[in-house]
């Protein structure tokens, strides 16, 4: 029998608490004194979260083993303080068949940092032509819930539609990358705005995510099914989405970090590691965003964690690859913008973190709160510390990160996968 | 040449590693290179043409993209002042699979060369190379962003008829969303005091582009027929057919009844100014945006700026290289 006691921590800030996790799962919380040779994590001065939930990643394996594999990838979610992450499909061959939902199941379990849960695409070969087997993924052993594109839009109405019907009968939910390829085409790699046009670059316009954000809930309105907004980045979206809920209508919403944060400006340079998709936003967007993910318009941050080879991003920037890594800097960059901010305390990151993208994912066993019977996935932060972002310490095999040189308030101190401390100290345990 | 050796320390605009953007020039570097073209200009005219201002340098052409008549103008310019010129056709990288961009131009730099001069299809490109080779680096027209050399010789064949731009009323007409020619001359043109009108149909107007005139100060307008009688200087450019298919406007015909310099236009701006002036950057599409009587007219200075193309080119290699290492 394992045991872990995690001493003094604030269980997401609602007081001091000690911790026991038995054979994976928590047992006691309380006052409690260390017995039964467990081991000890002293979590004093730090907050304890459940297990944060990534719903957008991109772990690269199969196809661009290079730039990521899952090993690779479950190693920075594990410090960065994940337990489970959704890889989306978008990879080398598409993950369109329970087969290959099935292998990244099991790359993930051989890695076992976290538990990685694949996406399945919603069309053959990400085509947008023809459904993929849907079914069939949600009944493979990789019980897959959430289906995706991402990376392309589902534009067709029909084909949303149907997959929306579909996916109904086992509780999945689509998750659409928002992006009218006629409004904002391959070329489009920067906000459209004043500075695209003085920079030249081929503009895309937050119209190209809100037209497609208005269709689907209205889809969803109609099918009755469930929707997802990966990747939301204007002030637009965000009052589609705004409207959608008060209608009732099911419709979730997931920000990144970087839309949070980071702005258009950054472009002025033409620097690569700045372009991604969608594009960073002005600051007015950004601002909503934070309104939004505090009042709960928006549900989750995910990362759209997107690594890439060095030399994938030193071409010219409207041929550089779309893409920012994002798994290590998520939660202090939601701690600075967010918490420090006053924005949101300890329990909402806990909400957005964890426990909305597990009940959105359809995973039980994460975002349950930190109780006795609740599985012992736990993140430890340390609200206090001041990180400076170094890109050369990533345990990502790509390099693309916006944040560096940038020091954000609140690290995570520690991962706890089911009672196993995976990451301690920016480090692999 | 007795001019260039009077003003022999190679001015403030020396400093200057690159010419990316006409930004990266002040009013008085911008005057200053001017000045510099119509001492070289006259070089043109003699019949032994070389200076031996850059003997022994190196520049290299790097073009990504086709441009024979901008190659050849930076190319004829160094020639003329005695520095070694190579021509590289770099392959059109429009997608991410080929070699990439720095791997190119850090390979080229490595050969030595003092001077790059960049072309390419990508917005932003010569500013990327700057970032990673020693060598000066001019942009010799990156995508739809800059073509500075453009400006700065559309500036200087305007003063040779105009004089001194400064309140002069310019009017820039075109597909200005994909030209990079209007985006360094605006820049320019403002520096030297000149009032900008750009007149084009909505869709071929840059996004944000009201934003724009208002912080910099340039009108826009959709009405050639009212702008045109005011103008000192009229700037057409080219507008490609292709856009038709983007739908960026319906036809050919319906383009060149809007916005077309045409005969009855050419009389109408002649009327108001017999001293107005006609440019365009090349290469043209006559009877598109500019009618053949336009073109020819005795206010076109089309072939001017071809011919001051390599004064200015000349003028530009002369500011940044010269004066530095053992050249001088």
């Amino acid at each position: 029998m394992s045991a872990l006691l995690i001493t003094g921590a604030d269980l997401a800030g609602s007081g001091r608490q000690d911790l026991l996790i038995e054979d994976g799962v928590i047992t006691e919380v309380g006052a409690l004194r260390s017995t039964r040779g467990a081991d000890v994590l002293d979590a004093d001065g730090l907050v304890a979260l459940p297990g944060l939930v990534d719903l957008h990643t991109h772990l690269r394996e199969p196809g661009r083993e290079d730039a990521e594999t899952i090993a690779s990838g479950s190693a920075a979610a594990a410090v960065g303080g994940f337990t489970a992450v959704l890889a989306m499909a978008n990879t080398t061959p598409v993950t369109d068949t329970a087969e290959a939902a099935e292998r990244v199941l099991d790359l993930g379990r051989a890695a076992g940092l976290v538990d990685v849960q694949p996406v399945g695409a919603v069309s053959k070969a990400l085509a947008g032509e023809e459904l993929a087997e849907l079914g069939l993924m949600a009944r493979s052993r990789a019980r897959v819930r959430v289906f995706s594109d991402d990376g392309r839009c589902v534009t067709d109405s029909r084909l949303m539609r149907r997959a929306l019907e579909y996916v109904r009968a086992f509780g999945g939910v689509v998750s659409q990358h928002a992006q009218d390829p006629h409004l904002a085409g391959p070329a489009a790699c920067c906000h459209e705005g004043e500075l695209s046009g003085r920079l030249g670059l081929p503009g895309w316009p937050g119209i190209a995510e809100e037209t497609i954000v208005a269709r689907d809930v209205m889809l969803a309105r109609h099918t009755g099914s469930r929707v997802h907004i990966a990747h939301v980045s204007t002030a637009g979206s965000v009052e589609v989405i705004r409207w959608a809920k008060q209608q009732g209508i099911a419709v979730t919403a997931e920000v990144t970090p970087h839309h949070l944060v980071l702005t258009t400006d950054l472009v002025a340079g033409y620097d690569p590691s700045f372009k991604v998709n969608p594009p960073l936003r002005p600051r007015e967007d950004a601002e909503a965003l934070r309104a939004a993910l505090a009042d709960g318009t928006i549900d989750a941050v995910a990362t759209d964690h997107a690594p890439h080879a060095r030399h994938d991003k030193e071409h010219a920037f409207v041929d550089a690859a779309f893409g920012m890594l994002g798994l290590e800097t998520a939660l202090p960059v939601v701690s600075d913008a967010m918490v420090s901010a006053g924005l949101l305390d300890w329990a909402g990151v806990a909400r957005v973190m964890s426990e909305n993208p597990a009940r959105i994912a359809g995973l039980s066993h994460h975002g349950q709160p930190l109780a006795a019977g609740s599985p012992g996935n736990v993140t430890l932060v340390d609200p206090s510390a001041d990180v400076t972002i170094d890109r050369d310490s990533s345990l990502s095999l790509s390099r693309n990160n916006p944040w560096h040189g940038l020091t954000l308030r609140g690290a995570v101190h520690a991962t706890v996968l089911r009672g196993r401390i995976t990451a301690l100290k920016g480090g692999l345990a | 040449m007795s001019a260039i050796s009077t003003t022999a320390t190679p001015s403030s605009t020396q400093t200057r590693r690159h010419l990316l953007s006409v930004h990266d020039l002040s009013t008085a570097q911008i005057r200053e290179i001017l000045e510099t073209a119509a001492e070289m200009h006259t070089v043109q005219h003699r019949e032994v043409k070389k200076l031996p201002t850059l003997r022994g340098r190196t520049v290299v052409n790097l073009f990504f993209e086709d441009s024979t008549r901008t190659r050849s103008s930076f190319e004829i310019a160094g020639k003329w002042l005695s520095a070694d010129v190579i021509n590289i056709s770099g392959k059109g990288s429009s997608t991410s699979k080929g070699e990439s961009l720095r791997d190119t131009a850090l390979t080229v730099a490595a050969m030595g060369v003092d001077a790059l001069v960049i072309r390419h299809s990508a917005s932003g490109a010569a500013q990327q190379v700057s970032q990673w080779v020693d060598a000066h680096i001019i942009n010799a027209g990156d995508g739809t962003h800059e073509h500075p050399t453009q400006a700065l010789l559309d500036a200087y064949t305007m003063q040779q008829r105009l004089g001194d731009l400064a309140g002069r009323h310019v009017v820039i007409v075109g597909d200005l969303t994909h030209s990079r020619v209007v985006r360094s001359n605006l820049i320019c043109l403002g520096k030297l005091g000149a009032r900008v009108t750009l007149v084009a149909p909505p869709t071929l107007m840059p996004a944000g582009i009201a934003a724009w005139a208002e912080a910099d100060g340039f009108a826009l307008s959709h009405d050639l027929d009212e702008v045109l009688p005011t103008a000192d200087a009229v700037m057409m450019l080219r507008v490609q057919r292709e856009r038709m298919s983007g739908g960026f406007f319906p036809t050919a015909r319906e383009y060149t009844v809007g916005y077309g310099l045409t005969r009855q236009r050419l009389d109408a701006l002649v009327e108001a100014n017999p001293n107005a002036v006609i440019c365009h950057p090349g290469p043209m599409n006559r009877g598109l945006e500019i009618g053949a009587d336009a073109a020819d007219a005795a206010q076109s200075l089309i072939l001017e700026q071809v011919s001051a193309g390599v004064a200015v080119r000349m003028s530009v290699l002369y500011h940044l290289l010269a004066g530095e290492g053992s050249s001088q």
